[in-house]
């Protein structure tokens, strides 16, 4: 998941289709992505699991109910879940939730995120990128470019 | 009731009661939510001849089926009472995020009655309601109180409140929803503060359930995907917001000069246009709720006399606080813009009324001495100081806060407010775009670009290209348009989605949702309902076809210049074929046929 404030529009429409997904209703708090709007800073942020590489809701959990699928997703496995909830402590990102019955999480819809197929700005983007900053890298020799570089 | 919670709040300011009741399926099946269920409750009701501003009257506020789910641009509220400044029905929605708030805490609206002793505010939270004091939000601006009622509440809250401009009874004072949202036209923020009501805040943690998810998905992907194609919606209204029309309607001819007087062509619009503002001052763009064409303007002076922040302007505000004022400094523009929004007051009926003032002095009927300042065109420091002063009824401001209509009667020249049924007309020249002329006479809530906005044929070719310099065929594509509008009004989708998507994708969304089997034109003949129903209450109000007119300036002063050149708008005929076309006799009263055929 690629994640880019700069671009949301604060419209939402992410937290509606992640419910409906998941809980077949309109219902923010069943997202697993949420928009955090900043009035006077002028800019909304969404924040979801970014599915860490050393996952402390996958460490923590007592009955090895959280899974690592072949392609890196941490998967909630209701079958083993106690309730327990000690994911939603250590998960330092607050993306752990509990909807009244269950713990859950983004599991990125088996492969098709469907936050990232409706987001109209392209502030959430599913794709392969590498992130070793070469993308920022190059951002700022841009700059670099347009100050030092010969007019073409 | 799917897409519906299907439970209203009745909320008794006078005796601070509160109390639950089911929606009564059969009313929503007919009135479909928001404008239309809003109008009918009001009239059933509400006596005819209760004044506005009595405990008597009531205030209602209501989502539409669709608002809070995945619909297009499904995040309005509606808000319905009479309206102070025209007398007429007045209804004024808004986007944003409140709507869906309300739906998620378990209620699809609420009716205000009664007056309370003190300034109260109240907090729907999940299925449970509060009045609470509000002595201390009394007199503070549209941001303060938000900021003070969501500290007070929950830091998730969304909050609906006027400003001192609805305390203050300003006659086109507007209810904000999240600072900068307005429920604008009208002065319905005027009838919240006759009730000592400040505020609403809610939050809910429920959701909304509809009758077939699979196809509901299916339509709400397919009207997504036709406005982001759409280059309107999917591209112009983003990048420009609705200010993107100064530059297209001034080369049509259709930006009034100077309230209306010099012509209709701005040799200086770009100045005050979208091109300008993302320019200079904007931000990002902003979508209100489940919206994807983002046309809100996050915008920020940074230096200047101007300094400030804030959203907007929209293309008509732009208009009447600039081309209608003769200034075309957008700085001053966009403060002016975030006063009405932090006071909570119309900008078209403000810039309208100061255009109207400016045109007074022009003729020697108003002096700088009864003003107390400089309002004249041009004069951009005046449309700050004198916005101040009309929130606060201050000085002149207290004349100003009446509107154009009064002020220009008081005057002895009521032919100088370009408004109708006393309300203000926005930013399209009737004489230039002849459809838009015969859209304000006939509008219900009086002169107003969004009940039946022919703009879009006329100018954008949206669905169809119509030469907008001629009259035929306007009266027929109008009332279709003012019957998908009050349809869309209803179930509490943007009125902006209908540029890219048209009623079948709209029924198909409704249909899916409530789960109700109805054809496309069953619901069209519904927006034709909720029109009479409106058209009945303004009949009852005193309203007859003398007044579905236009100021004399669009009937007799032909236009100076510009494509629209050597036209007046021609009105009578358009009007006439209007009133066959809707089953209403040659006086515009509709007949018992056309009632009955309506179920009213």
């Amino acid at each position: 998941m690629v994640l880019k404030p700069e671009k949301c529009l604060s419209c939402r429409t992410c937290e509606l289709i992640c419910s409906f997904t998941r809980a077949e209703e309109f219902n923010p708090q069943l997202s697993a992505v949420s928009v955090i709007s900043y009035d006077k800073a002028m800019i909304s942020v969404p924040i979801m699991c970014t599915q860490c590489e050393e996952a402390p809701c996958m460490k923590v959990c007592p009955v090895e109910a959280i899974y690592k699928d072949e392609n890196g997703t941490k998967i909630v496995d209701y079958k083993k879940c106690i309730g327990c909830k000690m994911c939603i402590s250590a998960c330092p990102l607050g993306n752990m939730a509990f909807d009244g019955n269950a713990v859950f999480k983004c599991n990125l819809c088996g492969g098709e995120p469907q936050c990232a197929k409706f987001c109209p700005s392209g502030a959430i983007e599913y794709k392969e990128t590498n992130p070793s900053s070469l993308i920022k890298r190059k951002e700022l020799a841009e700059k670099f470019r347009d100050v030092f570089g010969e007019v073409e | 009731m799917y897409g519906f919670l299907g439970k209203i709040l009745r909320v008794n300011l006078t005796s601070g009661t509160i109390a639950e009741e089911a929606l009564s399926e059969s009313l929503v099946k007919k009135y479909l939510g928001g404008r239309g269920l809003g109008t009918k409750i009001y009239m059933d009701e509400v006596a005819k001849d209760t004044d506005v501003y009595s405990p008597d009257n009531k205030l209602i506020l209501l989502t539409g089926p669709l608002t809070g789910t995945l619909a297009t641009s499904a995040g309005r509220l509606m808000w319905i009472t009479k309206a102070p400044l025209t007398g007429t029905i007045g209804c004024a929605n808004s986007g944003g995020e409140f709507g869906p708030e309300l739906k998620y805490a378990g209620f699809d609206g609420i009716i205000f009655e009664g007056k309370a002793e003190k300034p109260v505010y109240l907090y729907v939270n999940d299925g449970k309601a509060e009045l609470r004091p509000a002595d201390d939000l009394w007199g503070k601006t549209v941001y303060e109180t938000t900021d003070a009622v969501v500290a007070a509440t929950d830091p998730d809250a969304k909050v609906c409140c006027i400003g001192p401009a609805g305390e203050n009874r300003v006659l086109y004072a507007a209810i904000m929803n999240e600072k900068h949202r307005a429920a604008g036209r009208g002065g319905i923020g005027a009838v919240m503060g006759s009730k000592n009501l400040k505020a609403v805040a809610t939050r809910g943690t429920g959701g909304i359930k509809v009758a077939d998810p699979k196809g509901f998905l299916e339509a709400c992907t397919n009207a997504r995907d036709i406005l982001k194609a759409n280059p309107v919606t999917g591209t112009g209204l983003g990048a420009y917001g609705t200010e993107i029309l100064v530059n297209i309607i001034n080369s049509s001819g259709g930006m009034p000069k100077n309230n209306w007087r010099d012509g209709a062509v701005d040799p200086d619009a770009d100045e005050i246009s979208g091109e300008t503002l993302a320019d200079k001052y904007l931000v990002r763009k902003k979508g209100c709720f489940a919206c994807s064409m983002a046309c809100g303007r996050v915008t920020k002076i940074k230096d200047g006399p101007y300094k400030s922040a804030g959203e907007g302007p929209e293309y008509e505000a732009a208009w009447a606080l600039g081309s209608s004022c003769g200034i075309h400094d957008l700085a001053a523009i966009c403060k002016v813009n975030f006063l009405c929004n932090e006071y909570g007051m119309d900008p078209i009926t403000l810039g309208s009324t100061f255009a109207c003032a400016m045109e007074l002095f022009d003729k020697g009927l108003l002096t700088l001495e009864e003003m107390g300042g400089n309002l004249v065109f041009g004069n951009t420091d005046s449309i700050v100081e004198f916005a101040l002063k009309t929130a606060k009824r201050e000085g002149f401001g207290d004349k100003l806060a009446e509107g154009s209509y009064r002020l220009a009667e008081s005057h002895g020249a009521p032919e100088l407010s370009m408004s109708v049924k006393k309300q203000e007309m926005p930013a399209y020249d009737g004489r230039s775009l002849q459809g838009m002329g015969l859209e304000y006479a006939t509008s219900n809530r009086g002169g107003c670009h969004v009940r039946g906005y022919l703009t879009s044929p006329e100018i954008l070719g949206i669905p169809v290209k119509l030469d907008p310099l001629v009259t035929e065929g306007k009266a027929a594509i109008l009332k279709t348009f003012q019957d998908l509008t009050a349809v869309v009004d209803s179930i509490g989708i943007c009125l902006f989605t209908t540029f890219g998507i048209g009623l079948p994708e709209i029924a198909n969304m409704l249909r899916t949702c409530t789960g109700w089997d109805f054809t496309d034109e069953e619901l069209l003949a519904a927006g034709d309902r909720i029109w009479n129903l409106e058209k009945i209450y303004n009949m009852g109000q005193g309203f007859t076809k003398k007044d579905d007119t236009l100021p004399p300036r669009l009937l007799r002063e032909p236009l100076p210049e510009g494509p629209a050149k050597g036209k007046v708008c021609e009105l009578d005929v358009m009007l006439n074929e209007y009133y066959q076309l809707r089953g209403w006799s040659d006086q515009g009263v509709p007949t018992k046929e056309k009632l009955s055929e309506l179920g009213l």
